[in-house]
C-alpha cells in the first residue's frame, strides 16, 4: 500500500511536470527566438539555447519598430492596447456595476424590460453587430481614434448580470441598517456596495483586461492609422511581409511583449483577488 | 424620550395581502413593549413600520408628538437591532458603530466618545478593531447594540434580536437588554415569538395574532386573564388547558356558567388529589397518558374518563413524584382559577 501510494505520487508529478513542459515549451521558444539574430531561424538553424542579441532586439522592437510592414515602434502599439484594455476594462466595470445598482435596487417604469433588453444583448457580440456598430462610429468620427476603438466595447450585459447576481445576495437588512444609519443611495453604494463588491471587481477586472487586450476584429477595423494600431494587429502584421524577410527575432520579442500585461495584471491582481475572498464574508 | 403610538394602523402589501388589520397601540416614555405573537402574525410588519422601512397603508404612527408616516427612517430618531445584526461586514467594529454618527455630521471627538462610552457599557471595548466576521455570535449582538445605543435615539426597535443565540446564552442577554433598558429609559418595541422572553422582559405585552392585536396588557395581567383563547394558549408553557364544554359533564359541575363555551385552567391551576373538589370546585377524573420530569416540577399528561376523544389535559405537579403511568387520578381546580371563554373565543367574567 505504501509503495503504492509513492508510486502514485511520481507519476502524478510525471504528469504535471509534463503537462507544464507541454504549456511553457512555446513561450520558452518565443523567448529564445527573440535573443537571435533573424539569418539563423529563418535558415532553419535556431539553436534552443539563448542567443546573444537580447538587448538588440528588444531595443530595436520596442523604440524602432520593424522596417517594413507596420513602420511604428511595438512602443507605441504596447501603449495603444494598455490605453484600449484598460479603458474597455474600467468602463465595463463602471457601467455595468452601476446598471447592476439601478436595476436591483430601484424600482421605476419598465425596470424588468430595460433588464430584459440589457439581457438580450448577450445575443449580440461586436462580430454580429459590426456593420452597424462601424457605420455609427464612422459617422460620429470616432475612426481611429481611442474612444472609436474603446466605446463600442464597453456595454457589457455579461458583467451587469453578474452584479446583479452578487448584490442579490447582499442581505436586505444591510440596506436597511444603512436607511437606518442616515445613508442615502449614493453613500450606500460608495460604503458598502462598492467594498462589498472588491472580490468580483478584481475578478471581472482580470477577464476584462484580457479580453480588451486580445481584442482583434475590432481594432483591424476602426484602426487605419499607424501610430493607432494595437499590438495584437502589430503582431499580424509583421509576419505577413510580402516583399521582405519576415523579422522572426522582432516578431518574437513582440509576441513576448504582448504577454507581459496580462500576466501583470493576473499576478498583481491575484493577489488582491485571493485576499479579498479570505476577508469579505457578508 | 418619546412615546410611541399607533393608530389604527393597516398594511396590505402588493399583491394585496393584508398583513396588519388595523392596530393601535400606545407606548409610554421609557415603557418596554414587546410584540408577541405566532410566525407570520405580523409582528416584523408591524415594527419595520415603526422603523419606516415599510409604507404605511393607513392610520398614524407617532412618535414623540410627531406623526413619522412620510418621515424617513434616518430621520425618525430610531435605532434598529435586526434579527441577524447586519453588520457591515467589511467596517471594523468602531466604524459600525461610528457609521451613523458620522453621516450625521457628528464632530470626531464626540463620536469618539459615544462609541467608547458605548463600547464600555457593552463590555466589547476590546474589540473595537475586529471585523464582525471576527467575532463570535453573542459578541456580533453586543455590537448590534452598541450600534443602537451611540445613536441616542428616541426609541430602540428590537426585531427578534436574540433567536440566533443559544439557549443560555439568549437567557443572558436578555437580562443584559432589560437592564439596559432600564439605565437608558429609552422607549423600546420589542418583537420576539418567545413567549418567556415576552413574559420577562415587557412592560406592556401586545399579543398579535393574524394582523391584529388580541390583548395588550402587563405580563402578569395577560397571564391571569387572557383575553381569548388565543391569548389563553399562547401565553404560558405549558399552555392553558381548555376544554369545550359542549355536551361535556363539567357542565353540571359548573352549575351557573352564562354563555361560556370552552373552559380554561392553567396547569399550574390543578391539584392532583385522592379527595374531592371542595367549595364548588371542579373535578377532572384522568386517566394518566404520560409523564414529563424537568426537575422541580413534572407535568402530567391524562385524558378525562375513558373517551380517547377530548383534549388531553396537562396537570403541574411540584416535584417528582407523579402518578403511574394508567392511573387514574383526580384533579381538581378551584372556582376562583377558573377561566371562561364565549362562543366567539372571547373572555366572560364570571
Ligand atoms: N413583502 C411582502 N409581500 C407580501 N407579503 C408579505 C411581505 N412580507 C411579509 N408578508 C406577509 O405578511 C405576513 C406577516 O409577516 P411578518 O414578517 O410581519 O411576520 P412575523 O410576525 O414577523 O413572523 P416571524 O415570527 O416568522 O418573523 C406574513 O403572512 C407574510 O407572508
Ligand atoms: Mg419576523
Amino acid at each position: 500500500m505504501v509503495e503504492n501510494e509513492g508510486i502514485r505520487r511520481y507519476v502524478a508529478h510525471a504528469i504535471l511536470w509534463l503537462g507544464i513542459a507541454i504549456v511553457a515549451f512555446p513561450v520558452y521558444l518565443a523567448i529564445v527566438a527573440s535573443t537571435q539574430d533573424a539569418a539563423s531561424i529563418a535558415n532553419g538553424q535556431m539553436s534552443l539555447l539563448p542567443g546573444g542579441h537580447l538587448i538588440e532586439t528588444y531595443y530595436k522592437t520596442i523604440f524602432v519598430g520593424t522596417s517594413g510592414s507596420t513602420r511604428e515602434p511595438v512602443g507605441v502599439m504596447l501603449m495603444n492596447s494598455l490605453v484600449m484594455a484598460l479603458a474597455i476594462a474600467c468602463g465595463k466595470i463602471a457601467i455595468s456595476i452601476i446598471s447592476a445598482y439601478a436595476v436591483v435596487y430601484f424600482r421605476f417604469p419598465l425596470r424588468m424590460t430595460i433588464f430584459w433588453l440589457i439581457f438580450i444583448t448577450l445575443m449580440l457580440p461586436v462580430e454580429v453587430r459590426i456593420y452597424p456598430t462601424y457605420k455609427i462610429a464612422a459617422d460620429l468620427q470616432l475612426l481611429d481614434s481611442y474612444a472609436g476603438l474603446t466605446l463600442p466595447l464597453i456595454a457589457s450585459a455579461t458583467a451587469t448580470l453578474l452584479f446583479r447576481q452578487f448584490f442579490m445576495t447582499v442581505p436586505d437588512e444591510l440596506l436597511e441598517a444603512s436607511r437606518i444609519d442616515g445613508a442615502g443611495p449614493l453613500r450606500f453604494f460608495w460604503d458598502t456596495l462598492l467594498p462589498l463588491s472588491r472580490t468580483n471587481i478584481a475578478a471581472l477586472f482580470v477577464i476584462l483586461f484580457i479580453y480588451g487586450w486580445n481584442q482583434y476584429l475590432w481594432p483591424l477595423l476602426i484602426t487605419t492609422r499607424d501610430d493607432m494600431q494595437t499590438i495584437v494587429i502589430g503582431i499580424r502584421k509583421m509576419i505577413t511581409t510580402s516583399d521582405a524577410l519576415t523579422e522572426w527575432p522582432v516578431v518574437m520579442a513582440t509576441a513576448v511583449l504582448a504577454m507581459l500585461p496580462p500576466v501583470v495584471v493576473v499576478v498583481v491582481m491575484q493577489k488582491l483577488f485571493v485576499r479579498g475572498l479570505v476577508e469579505t464574508e457578508k | 424620550m418619546a412615546n410611541v403610538t399607533l393608530r389604527n394602523v393597516r398594511k396590505t402589501y402588493p399583491g394585496g395581502f393584508e398583513a396588519i388589520k388595523g392596530i393601535d397601540v400606545a407606548v409610554g416614555d421609557g415603557q418596554f413593549c414587546v410584540l408577541v405573537g405566532p410566525s407570520g402574525c405580523g409582528k416584523s410588519t408591524l415594527l419595520r413600520m415603526v422603523a419606516g422601512l415599510e409604507t404605511i397603508s393607513s392610520g398614524e404612527i407617532e412618535i414623540g408628538e410627531r406623526v413619522v408616516n412620510t418621515i424617513e427612517p434616518a430621520d425618525r430618531d430610531i435605532a434598529m437591532v435586526f434579527q441577524n445584526y447586519a453588520l457591515y461586514p467589511h467596517m471594523t467594529v468602531y466604524n459600525n458603530m461610528a457609521y451613523g454618527l458620522r453621516n450625521r455630521g457628528m464632530p470626531k471627538p464626540e463620536i469618539e466618545q459615544r462609541v467608547r462610552e458605548a463600547a464600555r457599557i457593552l463590555e466589547i471595548e476590546a474589540l473595537l478593531d475586529r471585523k464582525p466576521r471576527q467575532l463570535s455570535g453573542g459578541q456580533r449582538q453586543r455590537v448590534a447594540m452598541g450600534r443602537a445605543i451611540v445613536r441616542q435615539p428616541k426609541v430602540f426597535l428590537f426585531d427578534e434580536p436574540l433567536s440566533n443565540l443559544d439557549a443560555k446564552l439568549r437567557i443572558a442577554m436578555r437580562v443584559e437588554i432589560r437592564k439596559l433598558q432600564r439605565r437608558l429609559a429609552t422607549t423600546s418595541i420589542y418583537v420576539t415569538h418567545d413567549q418567556l422572553e415576552a413574559m420577562t422582559l415587557a412592560d406592556i405585552l401586545v399579543v398579535m395574532n393574524g394582523g391584529v392585536v388580541e390583548q395588550i396588557g402587563s405580563p402578569l395581567e395577560v397571564y391571569h386573564r387572557p383575553a381569548t383563547t388565543f391569548v389563553a394558549s399562547f401565553i404560558g408553557a405549558p399552555p392553558m388547558n381548555l376544554i369545550a364544554l359542549e355536551g361535556s359533564e363539567l357542565r353540571r359541575q359548573l352549575g351557573d356558567h352564562g354563555d361560556a363555551t370552552t373552559l380554561g385552567i392553567r396547569p399550574e391551576d390543578l391539584t392532583l388529589t385522592s379527595g374531592d373538589a371542595g367549595d364548588g370546585g371542579l373535578a377532572l377524573k384522568l386517566r394518566v397518558d404520560a409523564v414529563e420530569r424537568v426537575g422541580p416540577e413534572s407535568f402530567v399528561y391524562g385524558r378525562p374518563g375513558d373517551h380517547q376523544g377530548e383534549a388531553e389535559i396537562i396537570v403541574r405537579v411540584a416535584g417528582e413524584h407523579t402518578p403511574a403511568l394508567g392511573e387514574h387520578v383526580l384533579a381538581v381546580a378551584s372556582r376562583a382559577k377558573l377561566h371562561l371563554f364565549g362562543r366567539d373565543g372571547r373572555r366572560l367574567e364570571p
